[in-house]
């Protein structure tokens, strides 16, 4: 087991070393008083400038969050978050909201330079080796703390009649979109975290395209934690109108920290008939060091609502970051004919500790889900696949196909399946496939003496495990993805 | 002519436990084909991923020199780079990596570590093709997972266009008939012996003689728990097939 033994020595002191996203910006910041109160949200609404339906809308969340309980069904454990040791909210001081890139803070621009998110216009992730012109354009909607910096391409989104911008200026300039869908696939009910979320909620981006327009780019929102003792969240809602086709794209990174921070977003999700949105993550936020010690906790609630005839919703996620990550995104299959997929790859080492996976609720007829997922333990991290497909009495000829495949890297991990299934309708047809493999020596070896270095050898047996969902995600973004998934492995050899 | 492998007194155990090989002595020149035949559990396969670097033995005595370098100190990756090929017995699978980007990796990564220009995608695809073509491989194979759900028989001519791509000076070819019935043993005997050339050598491992009667070997080597005890000419491989293995046990001990 020598080589596999390596193998895991190294991946155990990645976190560590490999992080490259976790210097902090130096930039002075402007909170909310400490911890949570119905002050405090009061002091975000005003910052917000909000309407009183909005200020109205998060005080009843907040009260419905102070009798809740925090959820512990989830195979994750961590001390008790002290919610009152927590700023809910930090915005850059010099912030006011920018006209253009050129008011933005070069502090913050340059940041994103350094996170090879650049917020020039006809520049697209950094890394990616495409010639100029056969670029495809990303419009870029960069958060940073609790607030939206930038939004780049605003013009020619403007000109196809597509809206992307913060949810903050949404709510001034397009109140009437933003109260009809705003909590209406996530309810102030939901779970703990998404109430709190809609109590406390910053920034985020809203996107909304008109019928029959597909969206002449893909979009993009780039999160970053900076300051200390901070939560993020925020809230993104993108609504495909009839017969439209939105791409959208998500990152994110935060600074190396010895103390855990607390990321507890929400993203809701509507097509109507015949819409398409297809929502890629690329998650990376810093997950803690080989000890557990710092990285954030990533308590997410990403739910799509398949409201139209034959719209189609589909999440693609590539995890690797975070200390925690407790998220499920779902999709409510209502809309006859509608199908929702969902594609994961989770790569947890360290002591990371994932607990993710799916929803597919179908409540239309013939309304069919593809899950494909893909974990991938190492070090003494834990991988959980949590997964529920449920049939409502009406969905006949409802259809799921799940395959669930989990990799193991050294003895120390776990990789943990957990699939309810749930048929009320008799024509319901769920096939279910799930297999759990260990990276062999044998293999390495195999691919070793066939020249292959051993770090070449992990990354080529990981990329083929993956491969079904890399294809998945868009083509800039899949490139990235193999890089990361490349680094998480790396020095790999003994 | 120096010779292009010589194992000196070779002592090899299984990681914490059992000694295999036990003072082998073996010396290759280039362009000679040896075969090596004994009975099963004899230490055959052991001694080939000794050899290659297979992680899970212990060296505890001797020394392999291969093409002027001590063989041992190199890491598996590296000694195949140094022109050494193992044709496994049986062939790993792995999902998700088509053949063709296994291949394409293979020979980069050797050719990198070589300091060799590395060949592009269609160089590549050219000559895989163009091999492929020898051995009854076609594209579909080409693009299929390396060796998921291959017969006994595609594997193996899978080894052999592996083999013919990355121009080793020595092959090892372990059981290489195993699980291969007569027009398949055919065709990846043609691909071996198209290989046969006065700088490369090999080492035919097998326990039957059916294979010789295709691949040819100059030498013949009896090989019993863990040393050559008796070394002949290629009628050798004929009389085992006669009288056994049974008269060598005695000289092994
Ligand atoms: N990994 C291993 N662990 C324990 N015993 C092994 C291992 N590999 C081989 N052996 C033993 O070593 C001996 C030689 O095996 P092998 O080299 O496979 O022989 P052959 O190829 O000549 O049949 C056998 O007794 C076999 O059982
Ligand atoms: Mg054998």
């Amino acid at each position: 087991m020598a080589a596999v033994q390596d193998t895991v020595e190294q991946v155990r002191s990645i976190d560590v070393d490999q992080y490259k996203y976790g210097f902090e910006t130096n930039i002075e910041s402007e909170k909310a008083p400490k911890g949570l109160s119905e002050e405090v949200i009061r002091f975000i609404s005003a910052k917000k400038e909000e309407p009183e339906w909005m200020l109205q809308w998060r005080l009843d969340a907040y009260a419905r969050w102070l009798t809740m309980q925090e959820p512990e069904w989830a195979r994750v454990s961590y001390p008790q978050i002290d919610f009152q040791d927590l700023y809910y909210y930090s915005q850059p001081k010099k912030f006011k909201a920018p006209k253009s890139l050129d008011e933005v803070d070069p502090e913050i621009l340059k940041t994103y330079e350094k996170l090879g998110i650049p917020l020039r216009e006809q520049v697209i992730l950094a890394g990616v080796e495409i010639p100029e012109g056969e670029r495809p354009k990303i419009a870029v909607d960069a958060v940073f703390d609790s607030v939206s910096v930038a939004t780049t391409f605003k013009e020619e989104l403007k000109a196809a009649g597509v809206i992307f911008m913060p949810i903050s200026e949404a709510l001034r300039e397009h109140p009437d979109l933003v109260k009809q869908y705003l909590g209406s696939v996530v309810p102030a009910t939901d779970n703990y975290y998404a109430t709190l979320n809609q109590a406390v909620f910053s920034d985020g981006s809203f996107v909304y395209i008109p019928p029959g327009v597909r969206c002449p780019m893909e979009l993009s929102t780039y999160f970053r934690i900076n300051e200390k003792n901070t939560g993020q969240f925020e809230r993104t809602l993108i609504i495909a109108d009839k017969g439209s086709y939105v791409s959208y794209l998500e990152g994110c990174t935060a600074p190396m920290r010895d103390e855990n921070q607390l990321h507890a977003a929400v993203v809701e999700l509507v097509a109507l008939d015949d819409a398409e949105i297809k929502y890629s993550t690329v998650q990376n936020w810093y997950p803690g060091d080989a000890e557990g010690k710092g990285g954030i906790y990533n308590f997410v609630t990403k739910r799509g609502d398949c409201r139209g005839k034959n719209s189609k919703i589909s999440w693609t996620q590539v995890e690797t970051g975070s200390a925690i990550t407790w998220k499920y995104p779902s999709c409510v299959l209502r809309g006859e004919g509608s199908s929702g997929e969902f594609y994961s790859i989770a790569i947890s080492n360290g002591r990371q500790q994932v607990d993710s996976g799916t929803k597919m609720i179908h409540l239309g007829k013939n309304t069919t889900s593809r899950i494909i997922s893909k974990g991938i333990s190492a070090g003494k991290s834990n991988n959980t696949y949590r997964g529920l497909v449920s049939a409502h009495r009406k969905a006949a000829g409802a259809r799921n196909f799940t395959n669930c495949d989990s990799l193991l890297i050294g003895d120390l991990c776990g990789a943990h399946t957990v699939p309810y299934i749930e048929a009320k309708n008799p024509t319901a047809q769920f096939e279910h496939e799930a297999t759990t493999s260990k990276i062999s020596e044998d293999m390495l070896f195999y691919c070793m003496q066939r020249g292959l270095s051993q770090e070449d050898a992990v990354a080529l047996v990981v990329n083929g495990f993956v491969r079904d969902v890399l294809q998945q995600l868009p083509m800039e973004f899949a490139v990235e993805a193999q890089k990361l998934i490349s680094i998480s492995l790396e020095g790999s050899v003994g | 002519m120096a010779p292009l492998l010589e194992i000196k007194d070779l002592h090899a155990e299984i990681a914490g436990g059992r000694k295999i090989i036990n003072g082998m002595n073996l010396t290759i020149n280039p362009g000679e084909v040896h075969a090596i035949m004994g009975p099963n559990g004899a230490g055959k396969s052991t001694l080939s991923y000794v050899l290659s670097g297979k992680p899970g033995y212990e060296i505890t005595g001797g020394e392999v020199i291969f093409r002027g370098v001590n063989l041992l100190d190199l890491s598996p990756d590296e000694r195949a780079a140094q022109g050494l090929f193992l044709c496994f017995q049986y062939p790993l699978e792995i999902p998700g990596v088509s053949n063709m980007a296994f291949l394409h990796t293979a020979v980069n990564s050797q050719r990198k570590k070589r300091g060799e220009v590395e060949l592009t995608s269609p160089e590549l695809v050219r000559k895989v093709r163009e091999l492929g073509k020898t051995l009854g491989i076609d594209a579909d194979m080409l693009k299929r997972p390396v060796n998921v759900g291959f017969s006994g028989g595609e594997k193996k001519r899978n080894e052999t266009l592996q083999m013919m791509l990355l121009e080793p000076y020595f092959c090892v070819l372990d059981e290489a008939d195993s699980g291969l019935d007569i027009d398949a043993l055919k065709v990846v005997s043609n691909g071996v012996n198209a290989l046969r050339s006065p700088e490369r050598s090999m080492l035919v491992i097998t326990h039957y003689q059916r294979l010789l009667d295709y691949i040819v070997p100059d030498v013949v080597h009896v090989f019993n728990a863990g040393r050559i005890v008796h070394t002949g000419g290629k009628e050798l491989a004929l009389e085992l097939e006669a009288t056994g293995y049974a008269q060598y046990q005695s000289e092994a001990a």
